[in-house]
């Protein structure tokens, strides 16, 4: 591994990546039958794409993504949530870089740590800065935001926990284990 | 299915002969001011001058057209959601009350609520011109050059460039995936329920997630090989050099956000109020 935070690989990882969050955020999102909220599996993917690539790829990976998905889908970018969005990115990535996944080893610790920082993470992210930056940029009604943020806040963590934690766990399996050479 | 995506349209215009710089930074001063003002004044010329920019660029409406529809769609629910969320809004940030009449409890309707929802709404139809303008009228790898330009360092600049090109690529990798899964048996559509569904989803979003992961490997390998990212500085295929046109489009640029600013905030108020 280079030393330098931006290596080439980091570079490509933020392009590819930003990619794939917009097809998945435009494309696989689920419907869950209450109004305006769906299932956003585009999350899980950051979570799992933080957590290999750390802060810088994951945080850039929310702001590139999320703000070329409204722009090229939506024709309007919803700033006060793309900010929100690479806030996750940055934050479960600097949490979970000491998951070190690339050690192949994905035991129920690791799961339980994924999960207590992705819903700690997300919580704040949602709950709070999200309504926040809703009513400081668009004067939008207090009450409407806050709500706003609680439905999407959960759904998305009950999606990293299902959907990321399953792509964690193969993610994981696909690395050759760090402790798979026994000595005969 | 065909879905649309908003991407740059060849024409000659004005608009497209700027560079892709000034177009970035007018954009963004442009989001500013539509973002920090509730100024109703300030947000009327923003739109009258927007629309102006729109027929200069000769980007057709029917272009853009399904982007529109959806962002109509969008501003109704929206403003839906905030008068059942919020009904008294208006009357709170103008703090007087017309009463014009009255559905039931709290929820009568008033011009100060009905003039609030107006202003929200017309703070997107300053925005959705300018970014819907900046995404047709610039290409692609010039916006990558222009965000090195004005000063983002050149390699989160390429990875912009980078998930600009894929976006295309997985979107059919995307589309392929999801009709062989579908050929096997897994249905996506809401006649399935919905723990069945985000299985299903699943399915999906695997092979995409992992075939995108060994995408990365390989562009980055091509990349390394290519010695990327061995200099401080890089050239850019697509850069247009800076002309009279685009000085000048600056300056008005920032004597619009300057004046907006000053007639929004010149009172301590965010908001134009008329009753008063």
């Amino acid at each position: 591994m280079e030393k330098n935070s931006l290596s080439i690989k980091t570079i490509v990882a933020i392009g590819i990546g930003a990619a794939v969050f917009v097809i998945l955020g435009r494309f696989a999102s689920i419907p869950t039958g209450i109004p305006n909220t769906t299932i956003e599996t585009s999350y899980a993917f950051l979570a799992l794409m933080a957590t290999i690539f750390g802060p810088i790829a994951g945080g850039l990976i929310g702001l590139i993504g999320h703000a070329l998905k409204d722009a090229v889908f939506y024709g309007a970018i919803w700033w006060s949530w793309v900010i929100v969005s690479a806030f996750v990115g940055l934050f479960i990535g600097l949490f979970a870089k000491r998951l070190n996944v690339e050690s192949g080893i994905a035991g129920s610790r690791q799961i339980v740590t994924f999960n207590i920082v992705q819903a700690a993470v997300q919580a704040v992210g949602w709950f709070l800065l999200a309504p926040i930056l809703d009513v400081a940029i668009y004067a939008e009604p207090a009450n409407k935001v806050y709500l706003q943020g609680i439905v999407a806040g959960l759904s998305n963590i009950v999606t990293v926990g299902v959907i990321g934690t399953i792509l964690y766990v193969y993610y994981a399996k696909t690395r050759s284990q760090s402790d798979s050479l026994a000595k005969e | 299915m065909a879905v649309e995506m908003l991407s740059y349209i060849e024409r000659e215009s004005p608009v497209h002969r700027l560079s892709g710089v000034t177009k970035l930074v007018i954009f963004m001063m442009w989001s500013t001011a539509a973002m920090l003002t509730y100024d109703t004044r300030v947000l009327l010329f923003l739109f009258a001058a927007s629309i102006a920019i729109f027929i200069v660029s000769k980007v057709k409406l029917r272009d853009i057209a399904f982007v529109l529809i959806f962002i109509l769609i969008f501003l109704l629910l929206n403003n839906i959601a905030i008068y059942i969320f919020s009904p008294q809004e208006g009357v709170n940030i103008y703090g007087t009350s017309h009463v014009l009449f009255d559905i039931a409890g709290r929820y009568n309707v008033t011009i100060e609520q009905l003039f609030y929802q107006f202003n929200i709404t017309l703070k997107y139809f300053v925005v959705i011109p300018a970014a819907l303008l900046f995404i047709v009228t610039t290409h692609p790898s010039e916006f990558a050059a222009s965000l090195n330009r004005m000063g983002v360092n050149y390699k989160i600049a390429y990875s912009v460039s980078l998930a600009l090109r894929y976006i295309p690529d997985i979107q059919r990798d995307f589309r392929m995936i999801a009709q062989s899964q579908q050929a096997r048996g897994i249905d996506l559509s809401r006649n399935e329920k919905l723990v069945k569904r985000v299985k299903n989803a699943a399915a999906i979003i695997m092979p995409l997630i992992f075939s995108s992961l060994e995408r990365i490997e390989t562009i980055s390998n091509a990349m390394e090989l290519r010695g990327f990212g061995k200099k401080k500085k890089r050239t850019w295929y697509s850069t247009k050099a800076f002309r009279h046109a685009d000085y000048l489009t600056l300056f008005i640029g920032l004597a619009i956000l300057v004046v907006s600013l000053y007639i929004t905030f010149h009172d301590g108020d965010r908001f134009y109020n008329p009753f008063c």
